[in-house]
């Protein structure tokens, strides 16, 4: 699903549809790798499932249940179109990111890995895309093998070769690091694994929200993300998987809503996607996400990719004045999304978030759910700004002020 | 009440009971694996009382002025009579409020003696949960 003409954000507008915005001074809310804020037009359509058509999905014969499944489903058509999925059954509804990892690591992992075989991952993972395989390889006596990156926050290519080789069974990446911005070629990364016959899982939770992304044109085998990264509601997330892959795995959760026929023994699995969406679902929540995809495709994905990029390089452009602070990950903006993470030499991540707090600037300090990238990097920590559609240059401008002051604080008296 | 005080701030600029002892008889470390923050404390007991005390390691303001506070506290005391601080105790002498995570920094100091001194292994406050 390709939008035809470029409009630049209405940002101003799109404020509107956050009430959290509404106060003087604003919240300069520079959070959003971790969670966004929810759009207005979400809430509403979440509230009239609340107070309209409350109902269970699927079985119910009569018209507000047939609703809420007719709802429900239209938002996972939504989402096949938003990543350009050949079928709607490809799209499994799960809690999060997370769930979705984990749903694969089970399923397809359970019944693919062997011992001896290789799990490909990078150093920059969110924790989320690295303990499930962990797991997989502790049940299995799968060995983990890991792409190191440069100085620079970039995937370091020429080892690629070396790590991709017939024992590789599955490969596992981010398709943009939380921490450092990083945007992955995944592409080419996807095309070596297939060359050996390994399979790719996408960690797609700091992607699909921020541009277009095609898992045709990637022919990645799954893809996950999290509907709260992109102005949705907590609690839905989603996996796309290829159709043959899917038809082939075993359930993962077993329940409800997930059988064909029930005997005392053994039952027969649903087809998709039911069959991996056992028990009764974020029903309000998938909702929800429908909108919220509808809210960012009508907001236009290339127009909130071009303005995060205006955001990111003025952020730089400030950041670098400060004194003492150190930068991560890529320098050329192409290669970065709207994420980024610094340190201030002699003031401590949490110190800096604290004091930004009293300005009523919220970012976020820690190590991220990336502790093996901290390693990486040597540091304990990072403070880390991430921008999504609407922020403006007065919240990076803030940010800068804070900044200042929290240096002024810490470091007049050393 | 500013998070960033200036009693704060000078403890963390000029902290009491900064370093560690030669040959302590009591020396425990921790860290709090949300932020990364690192607290050693060394004790030297004579006679049941605690007669010296040194902290060292990496944090934040609010984990390493609480180290400092904590140090100038337990200086002198029995082990029994540290034995009673609580969290409240420590939060009091901290004297901000604070977040549920950043109570955790302060907090830290008082879990690292309390382990190393007692063998108490959890957070204080969570003693009976």
């Amino acid at each position: 699903m390709h939008t035809s003409e470029f409009r630049p954000l209405d940002v101003e507008r799109i404020r509107k549809d956050f009430p959290i915005f509404a106060t003087e001074p604003p919240l300069a809310f520079l959070d959003n790798a971790a969670s966004t804020q929810t759009a207005r037009p979400v809430v509403d359509a979440m509230d009239a499932y609340y107070d309209t058509y409350r109902s269970n999905i699927h079985r119910g014969i009569y018209q507000i249940s047939e609703q809420a499944t007719a709802e429900y489903e239209r938002a996972r058509e939504k989402v096949a179109q938003l990543i350009n999925a050949p079928r709607t059954r490809q799209i499994i509804f799960t809690r999060n990111t997370t769930e979705s990892i984990n749903l694969v690591a089970h399923s397809w992992g359970n019944a693919n890995i062997r011992e001896g075989d290789e799990i490909v991952l990078t150093v920059m993972e969110h924790h989320s895309n690295l303990v499930p395989w962990q797991l997989l390889a502790q049940r299995t006596g799968a060995v983990l093998r890991f792409l190191e990156i440069t100085d620079e926050g970039l995937l370091d290519f020429t080892q690629l070769r070396d790590l991709l080789t017939e024992k590789t069974k599955l490969v596992a990446m981010g398709h943009v690091s939380n921490v450092l911005g990083t945007i992955n070629p995944i592409q080419s990364v996807i095309e070596a694994a297939h060359a050996v016959g390994a399979k790719v899982v996408v960690d797609a939770a700091q992607s699909v929200p921020h541009f277009h992304v095609d898992v045709q044109q990637l022919d990645c085998d799954f893809l996950a993300f999290s509907g709260h990264k992109m102005c949705g509601p907590t609690g839905i997330g989603v996996l796309y998987g290829k159709l043959e892959l899917l038809e082939e795995m075993p359930p993962f959760l077993g329940g409800g809503s997930m059988i064909r026929a029930v005997a005392r023994d053994v039952s027969t699995y649903a087809d998709l996607p039911a069959k991996f969406e056992a028990g009764t679902p974020s029903i309000a929540e998938a909702i929800g996400l429908g909108h919220a995809v509808d809210y960012i495709t009508q907001a236009n994905l290339a127009a909130i990719q071009v303005h995060e990029q205006e955001l990111l390089k003025y952020a730089h452009h400030r950041l670098k004045e400060i004194e003492g602070i150190t930068l991560y990950g890529p320098s050329a903006p192409h290669q970065k999304a709207g994420v980024i993470s610094f340190n201030i030499e002699g003031v401590h991540p949490h110190d800096v978030a604290g004091i930004l707090d009293t300005h009523g600037v919220a970012i976020r300090a820690g190590h991220h759910c990336a502790q093996l990238l901290m390693k990486r990097f040597d540091v304990i920590a990072t403070a880390r700004a991430s921008f999504y559609l609407y922020n403006t240059v007065e919240d990076v401008d803030r940010l800068y002020e804070g900044l200042c002051r929290a240096q002024k604080l810490m470091i007049r008296r050393k | 009440m500013n998070i960033y005080q200036e009693e704060l701030l000078d403890h963390y600029e000029n902290p009491s009971n900064y370093g560690t002892l030669p040959n302590p008889d009591i020396s425990h470390e921790e860290d709090n694996p949300l932020c990364g923050d690192q607290i050693r404390i060394d004790l030297l007991v004579k006679d049941d009382k605690i007669k010296e005390v040194r902290f060292s390691g990496h944090g934040c303001t609010i984990s390493l002025a609480a180290a400092s506070m904590l140090t100038e506290k337990i200086a002198g005391k029995s082990l029994d009579e540290v034995k009673q601080l609580t969290k409240d105790d420590m939060l009091d002498m901290v004297g901000i409020p604070l977040g549920p995570v950043r109570i955790k920094c302060a907090l830290l100091p008082l879990k690292v003696l309390k382990a190393g001194a007692y063998g108490i292994n959890c957070w204080p406050g969570e003693e009976d949960e």
